[in-house]
């Protein structure tokens, strides 16, 4: 009965399908009957993938989980979170600390995380900012961002966080050319195609700390710079640099630097421009940025001022850079699983260029050039070219790849993702998306070894998706399911920011790296710890006091505080005693112009109060802790400034009365 | 044919029992399993010879609660004297190869099953002090309710369920228990003398 009801609707389904093929499709006919079965991660199940998504103009890192789309965790990178104390506690202000001095928000666009012979290794997950331009190395054993570092000469750092494929280095290209920060920057706007430069940074990552270090830039004519990605397997020692503008507009970009019918992908011989620097040809220059790095003993950031980089000039040195003709102001750059093919998606065109390595080397061999640009050899189109996709879509974006000879494109103009054959360049499937979609993230897609089960498409438009929230809409991704031939939508989920490059791995890749529990009190080297109730103290120095504070299930040492005076600073040094996994403790106090703490067992954290009037103010524990969390609170005294009232604290005991 | 003298057999479980009292003290004797459906992991308390292992801050953390007196390997003379209780107990198997006179055997057992009855007296009236003498000043106070761990077994405790069961080195001590058990029975020919009647 029921099954002949099924068939009776897949029957009126399919001929109204057939009916209706010329129309364009609604919202609700792309879901297939056992999409929530697929979707779906039962209560107290895990699921399959970490989604480690960028939080674009929210600057933070999201953390979803496949196929559920459920949000984990939202990671404070680049932007201040009053929640987690990130920008607000003493020790991590200098993490957001930049040549321009502290800078609270920023605009976290791709995503990338290490890899290991061109597989994700679990290890930490790269991330962009895009405006004042850093990138940020979040560790995977915490989730917690442990480095930033600023780049100079560059303005907008988009075609960034792309790495090799050893995570040898960490790249960023700046999207506007800017004067140099070594040279006269007041000088016209519209002296751009002399005085401008664009810039690519080669930061690398120590392989076992994962420290970064600015090792070179190649300066380049002024151009934007949009993505990137690294050659591997036989392409390995090259980057790919997709770029626009090569008209060199500096108004109007919209018309101006859409007037050309091909810009460039630039391809940089790294290793080359490694011999360079290794004889000397890198120019050192003056310049000024940030490197901030995240203790995990002291619990607490450093910011170091570097004034030094070195430059290699692609004009003078001819055999770096190379710049490949790509149609229609070319946006994604994209390197399949065997580093032979280079997709190169024109965001304006109406097909998809596929560039083979092989041919490229063999057209530098042979000097297949057809001229330069600003000194760079242009290579003929033809001869780097592989194919093209004929009809794809329209307005293509990005591709990632499923190891078995496919290529995913988004098109952004016609909101929809194509499937087609790396090899014969044929279009082999195609499902719209809801709607206009930019990035998309298949686990694994950008390395040497994707997981090719599941596709996530990253939205822009949101529109009827969802219950609507006033002119702001929910930010949004669907997953399809891509085992099979045909992609079959499963699920939408709303996201934070704008989503725009992800990254996944394998949920047991993450999860078994020796994740980190809790601090080890013993490790502890906070220089104001309190590694035991009898350490808690209160100690002035000047106008400064200092609470060496402990919490623990459910009280505060000490909790009652007196003998403070109007212009005093007051520093809460709060150190969680507890040594087990998921007892965190918050702290708050009346009045701070501040955020709260959140510390994590082991840990210390610091919160800056300084009280603006005369009275008593409570503190009080704002991550519920135990039964009795709501009993986790304290006082502190705040006498009129010259008052005799003496420094005192206390807990359980009542100090002497003073007048 | 009957001889005071010991079997080869004997003998070699004698070395064997040594061997499992000296392993005893590498390993815990004894655990307390706690779980609640906030530690979908448990908690453990590991007893050994010389000292409390497991989870035992965290376990000292909860007790406050209740008002419970926090554990301390060194308020506990017995984690002093155990090791070479132990230590003494496989001695005294090897000498008793050497001595080879059952009736020396037999004595031993009984000295053995003396210790398990007095260590068990001993555990029992621990577990009772810890369970009973509650801080009035605590913050959870259930009347009626005691947090005395089983002796041996399960017991619902508030929200958690405790399990009180030997670990490794309890095992080792029952296997020498049955084996010397097993000596006692063979050298005065219980086996034969019950086939008999």
């Amino acid at each position: 009965m029921k099954n002949k009801f099924v068939q009776a609707v897949l029957v009126i389904a399919l001929g109204s399908a057939l009916v209706t093929s010329c129309k364009p499709k609604s919202s609700g006919d792309a879901v297939s009957g056992d999409a929530a079965e697929k979707a779906y991660v039962a209560p107290g199940k895990y699921d399959e993938f970490y989604n480690f998504v960028s939080g674009g103009f929210s600057g933070q890192l999201s953390v979803y989980g496949l196929p559920s789309g459920r949000l984990f965790r939202v990671i404070p990178v680049f932007s201040v979170d009053p929640e987690k104390g990130w920008g607000y506690s003493e020790e991590t202000k200098p993490m957001l600390n930049t040549s321009h001095g502290f800078v609270p928000w920023d605009d976290l666009h791709h995503t990338e995380m290490s890899q290991t012979n061109g597989e994700v290794d679990g290890r930490w997950v790269f991330g962009n900012a895009n405006n004042t331009p850093r990138i940020a190395r979040i560790d995977l054993k915490t989730f917690k961002t442990a480095e930033i570092i600023e780049l100079p000469n560059s303005g907008g750092n988009h075609s960034s966080p792309f790495i090799t494929e050893n995570t040898e280095y960490v790249v960023a290209g700046t999207r506007f050319s800017v004067p140099a920060d070594y040279s006269n920057g007041d000088v016209p706007i519209n002296t751009y195609k002399e005085n401008y430069k664009g810039h690519i940074s080669f930061v690398s990552v120590d392989k076992k700390s994962g420290e970064m270090d600015l090792a070179f830039q190649i300066v380049t004519p002024g151009v934007n710079f949009d993505l990137s990605h690294a050659g591997k397997g036989k392409s390995h020692g090259w980057f790919f640099f997709s770029c626009y503008n090569t008209e060199q507009a500096n108004t109007l970009l919209e018309v101006n630097a859409s007037q050309k019918d091909k810009d460039f992908i630039m391809a940089v011989n790294w290793k080359k421009a490694e011999e360079y620097i290794k004889a000397g040809k890198g120019k050192k220059q003056k310049v000024k940025y940030a490197h901030n790095t995240w203790d995990e003993h002291t619990h607490s950031a450093k910011s170091t001022m570097k004034d030094e980089v070195l430059v290699l000039d692609a004009s003078e040195l001819k055999d770096i850079c190379y710049m490949i003709p790509c149609p229609k102001s070319p946006h994604g750059c994209d390197v399949d699983p065997t580093g032979e093919f280079i997709v190169g998606s024109g965001k304006l065109a109406a097909l998809i260029p596929v560039f083979s390595f092989d041919k490229l080397q063999s057209a530098i061999k042979g000097k297949k050039f057809e001229g330069d640009y600003g000194g760079i050899p242009v290579v003929k189109y033809e001869a780097a070219l592989h194919g093209e996709v004929q009809k794809p879509g329209l307005g293509p974006l990005h591709t990632e790849f499923d190891g078995k000879g496919n290529a995913y494109t988004t098109f952004f103009v016609s909101s929809e993702v194509v499937k087609w054959d790396i090899k014969t360049l044929k279009v082999l499937d195609r499902v719209p998306t809801y709607y206009s979609v930019g990035h998309l993230c298949i686990p694994g897609g950008d390395s040497k070894k994707p997981f090719g089960k599941y596709l996530v498409a990253y939205n822009k438009i949101t529109k009827d998706r969802y219950l609507p929230t006033g002119p702001e809409l929910a930010q949004s991704a669907q997953i399809f399911d891509i085992s099979g031939d045909k992609m079959k939508l499963i699920l939408d989920f709303p996201t934070i920011g704008e989503p725009h490059y992800a990254q996944a791995a394998p949920a047991d890749l993450i999860r078994n790296n020796g994740q980190l529990k809790f601090y080890k009190l013993d490790d502890n080297k906070h220089p104001y710890a309190a590694k035991g109730e009898k350490e808690a103290k209160v100690v002035r120095e000047g106008n400064k006091v200092h609470v060496y504070m402990t919490s623990i299930r459910s009280h505060f040492a000490p909790d009652n505080i007196e003998g403070v005076k109007l212009g005093d600073e007051v520093y809460f040094h709060v150190t969680n005693l507890e040594q087990d996994w998921d007892v965190p403790h918050g702290f708050a106090v009346k009045g701070a112009n501040n955020g709260e703490l959140l510390i994590m067992p082991g840990e210390t954290t610091t919160l800056k109060w300084v009280p603006d009037r005369v009275g008593t103010f409570p503190f009080y524990c704002t991550d519920f802790c135990s039964a009795l969390h709501q009993e986790m609170q304290g006082y502190i005294r705040v006498s009129p400034k010259g008052s005799n009232v003496p420094l005192q604290f206390s807990l359980g005991t009542n100090v002497p009365a003073t007048k | 044919m009957e001889t005071t003298k010991l079997a080869l057999v004997s003998k070699i479980l004698l070395f064997i029992i040594a061997g499992l009292f000296i392993s005893s003290l590498f390993v815990p004797m004894w655990q307390i399993d706690l779980d609640a459906p906030q530690y979908p992991e448990g908690l453990v308390l590991k007893l050994h010879a010389n000292k409390i292992g497991g989870d035992v801050e965290i376990i000292n953390g909860l007790n406050h609660y209740i008002g419970m007196a926090t554990l301390h390997t060194e308020n506990f003379i017995e984690f002093k004297i155990l090791p070479y209780i132990v230590g003494a107990f496989s001695l005294i198997s090897i000498a008793l190869i050497f001595i080879n006179n059952r009736k020396f055997v037999l004595a031993f057992f009984g000295t053995f099953i003396l210790f398990v009855i007095l260590a068990g007296l001993d555990f029992y009236r621990w577990n009772y002090e810890y369970g009973h003498n509650l801080d009035p000043n605590a913050a959870i106070k259930v009347p009626g309710m005691a947090y005395q761990p089983p002796l041996i077994g399960y017991k619902q405790l508030l929200n958690f369920g405790a399990y009180s069961v030997p670990d490794i080195g309890g095992w080792y001590l029952i296997a020498a228990g049955v084996m010397l058990f097993y000596i006692v029975f063979k050298e005065f020919n219980l086996f034969k003398r019950k086939q008999t009647i």
